[in-house]
């Protein structure tokens, strides 16, 4: 299971990384894409979309079910990762890299403080399996 | 909850396990998508001993197969196998089932997990005027494995070491083996060409072990419930409980070929006799999408702002490279190229309707 040490996690497995304290990049994690297995179909929000933490941003699908995807912090999608629409497999190949899901511009940093570090995520991870 | 014989080793397989009606099943051992190829490619094997198995047995056990299925049973050789809806009063569908003439006084019904205890039921309230008749649950006692795909055949012969030619297509035969009978038939739930082996339940572990073994090398895999799932969806098999329940007819589906009205009388005939000559409000149709997304088992189906219908059965088929579904809609949408929308998530995504099945594999050269 990889848990990449500059990034930090939400308890529903999605991950966050800080550009600046302004805007963050999200997707889902290396466990979350395991669990999934078949990732065959990714919806990402619109750009210019509010989106709150803690709340279904996404919806990704295996073959079998569809699953949320929850917005690890608040604020408005800048970008969104056109590919993944394209080749969902990319979750499951490189779920840190080019399988991305958005960037979102933070509406409140303060929402950091709320997320997860590597080490707390990794026991989470641990205690489901 | 309960066990197969398997259980065990689909555990030592890591396979992910889930809860299917009353039984643990194995839905993955590798990825799902994968499984399903192999099964196209090569060959896969399943266990399937959570589907419910009757032996029926009585002087007038042929009559009484008659009487309770919509399939005509006439038709039928010693140890041939039919495939035929239940229905109740109503035309509205128990269960389907396959059913296994051994001869006129002894049959082998395999039904739908999830219908095991109800048929039962049904079949026992029904056996009354065809007495002396002994119903046996097998399930129980015997284990079923399906070994699928085209290189069924040759693996199967091999760990055998006996011929399987005469085993036509849904036909069956005994074999001995480790001192011990097996019956295999020719059917199965995938769309390929492939056998279904009846096993003592003792002895499951054993054949599922000694075809895996002799043949790994050869291209048999274990394969789940998942990929079990979409190749039946290819193939445009129906899945009790998504496709059809007792609210649905057979001439409302696909599998309007199995209704037999020349034969004698059978549970359901006047309903569906009536039904056919006033027309159907409904009928199932296959789809695949226009636009992108993946219709599933519930979803509306919409013609400009009305809802049509609902999909029945609805994945990502791995073999197409497309997401496709079956419908249950009104009759007049039904005409191969006819566009509706699917709602998903809120919101309406184009599909078109496809011949059926969305899978056939290549005619034996």
């Amino acid at each position: 299971m990889n848990i990449p040490n500059e990034l930090l996690y939400t308890k529903t497995h999605e991950w966050v990384k800080k550009i600046n304290n302004k805007e963050v990049i999200m997707g889902i994690t290396d466990y979350a894409q395991q669990q999934l297995k078949d990732v065959v179909f990714v919806e990402l929000p619109s750009i210019g979309k509010e989106v709150k933490a803690g709340v279904p941003c996404a919806v990704v699908e295996s073959v079998k079910a569809a699953y949320d995807i929850y917005s690890p912090v608040s604020g408005k999608v800048s970008k969104i990762n056109p590919k993944v629409q394209e080749n969902p497999q990319l979750v499951n190949e490189d779920p840190y890299g080019e399988g991305w899901f958005l960037q979102i511009e933070v509406s409140d940093p303060n929402e950091f403080n709320n997320l997860l570090t590597p080490d707390k995520y990794q026991s989470i991870c641990q205690s489901e399996h | 909850m309960k066990k197969t014989p398997l259980y065990d080793v689909h555990l030592k397989s890591s396979a992910k396990m889930v809860s299917f009606h009353d039984y643990f099943m194995p839905l993955q051992y590798d990825s799902i998508i994968n499984e399903h190829h192999w099964v196209r490619k090569n060959a896969g094997l399943f266990d399937v001993s959570h589907m419910g198995r009757f032996e029926i047995l009585g002087e007038k056990a042929f009559p009484f197969i008659q009487y309770m299925i919509t399939n005509d049973a006439r038709q039928l050789m010693d140890n041939q196998v039919l495939y035929s809806p239940v229905c109740n009063e109503h035309g509205g569908i128990i269960d389907d089932l396959l059913v296994y003439k051994r001869h006129e006084k002894h049959f082998v019904l395999v039904v739908n997990c999830g219908n095991t205890e109800k048929d039962l039921v049904w079949l026992q309230k029904h056996a009354a005027p065809y007495q002396p008749l002994e119903i046996r649950d097998l399930t129980e006692t015997v284990s079923l494995l399906a070994l699928q795909g085209p290189l069924s055949g040759h693996i199967l012969e091999t760990a055998l070491r006996g011929k399987l030619s005469t085993v036509k297509r849904f036909f069956f035969r005994d074999f001995s083996w480790n001192n011990t009978r097996i019956t295999i038939s020719r059917t199965g739930y995938t769309g390929e060409d492939g056998f279904e082996i009846f096993v003592e339940a003792k002895h499951a572990v054993e054949l599922w072990n000694l075809l895996l073994e002799d043949n790994e090398r050869d291209g048999l895999k274990p394969v789940g419930l998942g990929a079990r799932d979409t190749l039946r969806l290819e193939a445009c098999l129906l899945l009790y409980g998504n496709d059809m329940d007792e609210t649905v007819t057979p001439l409302e589906t696909i599998i309007d070929w199995t209704v037999k009205f020349g034969k004698a009388d059978f549970i359901g005939k006047k309903s569906l006799l009536n039904q056919k000559e006033n027309g159907i409000e409904r009928k199932m149709a296959g789809f695949e999408m226009i636009d992108r997304g993946i219709p599933r088992h519930g979803y509306s189906v919409w013609k400009e702002n009305e809802v049509i219908g609902k999909v029945t059965s609805g994945s990502f088929s791995p073999t197409t490279n497309k997401n496709i579904g079956l419908c249950l809609i009104k009759p007049q949408y039904t005409k191969i190229g006819d566009e509706f929308q699917i709602q998903i998530r809120n919101s309406n995504y184009h599909a078109r309707v496809v011949k059926t099945p969305f899978y056939k594999r290549e005619p034996k050269q």
